[in-house]
């Protein structure tokens, strides 16, 4: 009985930490989707948010900081697309590939610049009494986080089911000749999803933020989105989201049953472990797209 | 009539290298229908791309020339203003977005509209032209059959409510019946929603059953143009382009012109020998 109340916390706790891993996907699976490219500075921008807006906080208070984080990282976005994404129109997906390895190692050194090598903390104020249901402990914090998880894939899948640039953008994933002869504006939309990219990276890294702290190895928790997109299908919102979820109970059901009998650490392999099983079994994913082969 | 499009010895190249299009000049008349013809590698969808100014995804660019849509030039616009001007392309093999639905697809067509009750209207008039698309709506695009995705490549293409649609090797992969059938709305497209229609195509009997001029391409120019029915009956043009070319088939359509002005030539010229003849005696 015990070993169940154990497991339903772990559980929990595993979902709470999965629709954070869920957040960080959906900005890689946001660009993919637009552009077809993996891109590789998403971690570099969840990083990057983050230390702004800790770095802005003791100046202007919380909310004006986050505020002018957004601008921040509408700015990086729309000078990502001009510089970096326009000139490479029609490229080939690795070329642009490079191309965003090249926006990580920016994006990392002028968080240096300009905010210093220094860990920050970052105290978000939420309250800290576990909350009791039915037995089972589960931590205020991470169930804040998760609920503002929710609500930002929430929001994002509306947009792209409700909005015309929402269908723009899934055009434009399908083709982006045809979207074009479509009259859909290439540049605006890859604009639009680029800043929203950058919205998602500032609200992963706020949650992330106030979990572990703001320092450089944040950047790594791309690392961590990797599996969840080989899950959860690189194109797919719903994918992100379930592969997340997926993953952080897989980490912590493995970690709490698994973890003691191996002296611990199983934590860091789980995604990985799960991840190569769907590479086996079903290597487009959960719901990623299908080739559609009409025979 | 004044001319919805024209193309004036346009020049192409692709990379900046490749020379496609060596000066093709044109027009379609307002609500006009008119082919393009030629094989393979003619250069038809370029000259289309060149219009639509998609050539610019595919590197290549419109080096010389003139291209006006109701006497303006729309050689800088980007594709998305071409749009909006009233131009829209049906790509060549359909390009449909094979993860929307078929009524997605329809919409994104309608993207450069502002959106609302037309959008609505015009999702019905499609469905009125193309029935079997109107059972498919919820369906994704890409399980649609081969005439299925014409239908709703071309009903895309109306949804942007376009004032010259540059059609794209319609017949591309389908069985005779249903091009007749595609051919025919096509036809219909022209007559009742006034609308001008330039057909590029490699069916050239078909094409010509439904156009009013048609201009020959082959190797990056035109090499002939006429009337439809003119050019139907054509000797040339049949012995090219209708399968009755023989043991010429390798022949070029340039060379076979060249050949009768040649023989032309020598008849003339015989002609002229022989009155001289008479002249002398």
């Amino acid at each position: 009985m015990n070993d169940l109340i154990y497991g339903i916390e772990l559980t929990i706790t595993g979902l709470l930490i999965g629709s954070m891993y869920s957040m960080v996907a959906l900005g890689f699976v946001l660009i993919f989707k637009a552009s077809s490219v993996f891109n590789f500075a998403q971690g570099a921008m969840t990083l990057f948010a983050a230390l702004t807006l800790v770095g802005l906080i003791p100046m202007v208070g919380f909310w004006v900081a986050l505020l002018l984080t957004v601008g921040v990282m509408g700015g990086v976005a729309v000078f990502a697309e001009r510089a970096i994404f326009r000139p490479l129109v029609g490229a080939e997906p690795l070329v642009i590939f490079v191309a965003t390895l090249g926006l990580a190692f920016i994006l990392e050194g002028s968080a240096q610049i300009f905010w210093g090598t220094q860990p920050h903390g970052l105290k978000l104020g939420l309250p800290v009494e576990p909350l009791m249901i039915g037995g089972v402990f589960v931590s205020m914090p991470d169930f804040i986080s998760a609920l503002a998880a929710a609500f930002f894939v929430i929001l994002l899948v509306l947009f792209f089911h409700k909005t015309r640039i929402g269908l723009g953008l899934r055009a434009i994933a399908d083709d982006h000749v045809a979207a074009q002869s479509m009259g859909i504006q290439l540049r605006k939309v890859w604009t639009i999803v680029w800043v929203l990219a950058g919205i998602v990276a500032l609200a992963a890294g706020m949650l992330w933020g106030a979990r572990i702290g703001v320092h450089f190895a944040m950047s790594l928790i791309a690392l961590k989105a990797l599996p969840v997109l080989i899950i959860g299908g690189i194109e797919s919102i719903p994918g992100a989201i379930v592969a997340g979820l997926i993953v952080g109970v897989a980490e912590a059901l493995g970690e709490g049953f698994i973890g003691p009998l191996v002296g611990g650490g199983v934590q860091d392999i789980m995604a990985y472990l799960v991840a190569l099983l769907f590479l086996m079994f079903r290597p487009y994913g959960l719901f990623g797209e299908e080739m559609i082969e009409r025979v | 009539m004044a001319p919805v499009l024209r193309i004036e010895d346009v020049e192409v190249y692709y990379g900046g290298v490749i020379h496609v299009l060596k000066g093709v000049s044109l027009a379609v008349p307002e609500k006009g229908i008119v082919a393009l013809l030629g094989a393979n590698g003619a250069g038809k969808s370029t000259t289309l791309k060149a219009v639509s100014n998609l050539l610019r995804a595919e590197r290549g660019e419109v080096a010389r020339g003139t291209i006006e849509f109701l006497g303006r030039s729309v050689l800088k616009l980007d594709p998305a203003d071409i749009v909006r001007l009233g131009i829209v392309q049906v790509l060549e093999g359909r390009r449909l977005f094979e993860h929307l639905t078929v009524e997605e697809n329809l919409r994104a067509g309608a993207y450069a509209q502002t959106w609302g009750e037309t959008v609505k209207s015009d999702l019905e008039r499609v469905y009125e032209y193309f029935p079997a698309l109107a059972e498919r709506r919820e369906l994704k695009a890409g399980y649609l059959s081969g005439g299925e995705q014409q239908m709703a490549a071309i009903g895309r293409a109306m949804m942007g409510r376009p004032k010259l649609i540059l059609l794209d090797e319609p017949s591309m992969g389908l069985a005779p019946l249903l091009v007749k059938e595609i051919f025919q709305i096509v036809h219909r497209l022209n007559r009742d929603e006034d609308v001008a229609i330039l057909l590029a195509e490699q069916n050239a009997l078909m094409a010509l059953s439904i156009v009013q001029y048609a201009y020959v391409m082959e190797g990056g120019r035109v090499v002939s143009e006429g009337r439809a029915d003119a050019l139907a009956r054509d000797d040339t043009v049949r012995r090219f382009y209708l399968g009755m070319a023989d043991h010429e088939e390798h022949q070029s359509y340039r060379k076979i012109l060249e050949e009768k002005r040649a023989a032309a030539g020598m008849r003339n010229l015989r002609k002229r020998q022989s009155a001289g003849g008479s002249d002398d005696s």
